[in-house]
């Protein structure tokens, strides 16, 4: 009998995570609905994910039994409303393994995170300064820098893509060099579905002495992130696609940088004294929470928390690498396809883009519409990506928890159906 | 939701064959419009001779709907009077603002009363409509121009 042994320091890796996948689906109240006279196969989520009950109904709790403005009152209700509002804080600061709370700052989604570092952050930079971001982003994580660049003289530069979707690192020394203030630039990306080794960038970035920004809107809703592990410096993302409401999102930033950043918008709750003659300001998180904040969008984003947790996010991972692996085979039967991004299911996340020879996106999602299939079609808010790869633009299915494999195979019928009804 | 309504036969056969494509020589003006969400695009060119459309040429890309209905422009006007454009523009554009409540008038509309199962999609209405936008464009700055 030979013995095989594992040589010191090998991970040992855990057993495949438990996951049933019938039982997510029947917390979804909308995957039992039928779209055109088919049953709904919801193929979007990286645009916005569904909600599960426990959601739905801790929204509607709050407003039914606990509604009161936060943080100003000393009545019951305001006292319940502000305690939920804080431990929704409380949730995300764990589940991204943030030091403390108060370095958790919501805001209605990751563009305002990116913005509101844009605008605070970059308040101080000066000519000659230069910001990094990459051909891969979200127009998101374009357009706050190209504007900071034009309020202030600071020069923008960017990362290039390799053909097979992935951040071109061959530059990475003189990109990122002693006038970088910042580098931002996406965790996974939204059309690629690439996720980006950030090891090397991070250690460029320390050794000049810039910080490090991670879009991670298509990150924390579907894998585990340690904000520590990454020893990165902020990241945003949104509620709205990891199961909770739309209107709520979240910046984490190191403490002692939030603390010295300039407020963003100004108004109620984030001041400490306010006088005719000026102004002081709250400590971080509030002093960027101006306003009334979104409450039960933040309890709401709570609950998805939650339900992520006691799913596990390293079963949720495993679930849609066996997805991405499958729908990556399947999608290279069809003939006349082309994947756009990583084409093994290894540094990429559950979200292809496709185009189909010879047939528009648009008319490919309106085919698959008419047969429940639910895909995003376009640019996605990323055109530079449609430049770099020569396409005017893509179709993209994105998979969650929810999704089977018998979904990918409805795309597949579909885009079956697709092709005889438009190939010239 | 009829997928065929929308994807009527002519409007198929028109993208699978498109007319009048191709940028050609002699033209008044060209103009170039794109559909920002979709990223849809036509370069259009047109010819005026006295009242008479002599030639639309165009070039684009995009989806059917909207290739189609640049291709179906060409063969509705080439070699017809401004006045009986514009009087099948005002229709076209009413139709598809309709949402499918009008019966189009064949009459005037020739093909383009296959885009009436558009009007109901109200996400394709501005596929239909990008080449038509652009030839009243280029057609105004010919006027403009002469």
């Amino acid at each position: 009998m030979t013995t095989v042994t594992i040589p010191e320091g090998m991970p040992q890796y855990d057993d495949v995570p438990r996951f049933d996948v019938d039982r997510v689906r029947a917390d979804f109240p909308i995957l039992t609905r039928e779209v055109n006279g088919h049953p709904l196969v919801y193929l979007d989520s990286a645009n916005t994910s569904q909600k599960p009950r426990q959601v739905i109904d801790a929204m509607a709790e709050h407003y039914a039994r606990h509604n009161a403005n936060v943080a100003r009152s000393v009545h019951t209700l305001g006292t319940e409303s502000t305690v939920a509002y804080e431990e929704a804080r409380a949730k995300v600061a764990r589940f991204i393994n943030a030091q403390s709370a108060d370095e958790v700052v919501f805001t209605k989604n990751a563009t305002e995170a990116l913005n509101l570092v844009a605008y605070s952050f970059g308040s101080k930079l000066r000519p000659g300064d230069e910001i990094v971001i990459s051909e891969m982003e979200h127009h998101s994580n374009i357009v706050p820098w190209q504007l900071l660049c034009e309020r202030t003289g600071a020069t923008l530069r960017w990362f290039g893509l390799t053909e097979h979707g992935r951040l071109d690192e061959s530059n990475v020394d003189s990109l990122i060099n002693e006038r970088t203030k910042l580098v931002s630039i996406v965790h996974t990306s939204n059309v690629l579905g690439t996720v980006n080794a950030t090891a090397r960038i991070t250690n460029r970035v320390r050794e000049v002495g810039a910080l490090l920004m991670l879009d991670c809107s298509q990150t924390v809703p579907h894998r585990g992130f340690d904000v520590v592990d990454y020893d990165v410096d902020f990241i945003a993302f949104t509620g709205h696609k990891m199961l909770g409401p739309t209107g709520i999102g979240v910046l984490w930033g190191r403490a002692e940088l939030l603390d010295e950043m300039p407020p963003f918008l100004g108004g109620g709750s984030m001041i400490e004294t306010v006088r005719m003659t000026g102004s002081t300001f709250a400590k971080a998180p509030a002093r960027f929470e101006a306003g009334t904040p979104p409450i039960a969008q933040a309890i709401g984003l709570g609950a998805a928390v939650d339900y992520l947790e006691a799913i596990g996010m390293d079963a949720i991972a495993w679930h849609e690498k066996e997805l991405t692996a499958y729908a990556l085979d399947a999608l290279s039967t069809v003939d006349g396809l082309t994947v756009y991004g990583p084409r093994v299911p290894v540094g990429r996340g559950a979200t292809l883009s496709f185009a189909l020879d010879g047939v528009h996106p648009h008319d490919v999602g309106q085919v698959l519409d008419s047969l429940g299939v639910e895909v995003r079609v376009g640019h996605h808010c990323a055109k530079p990506i449609c430049d770099r790869y020569g396409v005017p633009a893509f179709t993209r299915a994105s998979f969650y928890l929810y999704t089977t494999t018998e979904e990918i195979d409805a795309l597949v019928r579909g885009l079956d159906q697709v092709k005889r009804m438009f190939r010239r | 939701m009829q997928l065929d309504q929308l994807y009527q036969e002519i409007i198929l056969d028109h993208y699978k064959h498109p007319k009048g494509r191709g940028l050609r020589e002699p033209f008044g003006a060209e103009v170039h419009h794109v559909n920002p969400t979709c990223g849809d695009e036509i370069t259009l060119r047109v010819r005026v001779e006295g009242d008479t459309i002599s030639d639309v040429s165009w070039e684009g890309q995009g989806c059917s709907i909207s290739q189609a209905s640049a291709s179906v422009l060409h063969e509705l006007f080439t070699g017809h009077t401004m006045a009986e454009m514009m009087k099948a523009h005002s229709a076209f554009v009413e139709l598809m603002g309709s949402k499918g409540q009008v019966e189009p008038d064949e009459a005037v509309l020739g093909d383009a009363v296959a885009f009436a199962g558009v009007a109901k999609y109200p996400a394709r209405v501005k596929c239909a409509l990008l080449s038509w936008m652009a030839l009243k464009d280029a057609v105004a700055r010919v006027e403009v121009s002469s």
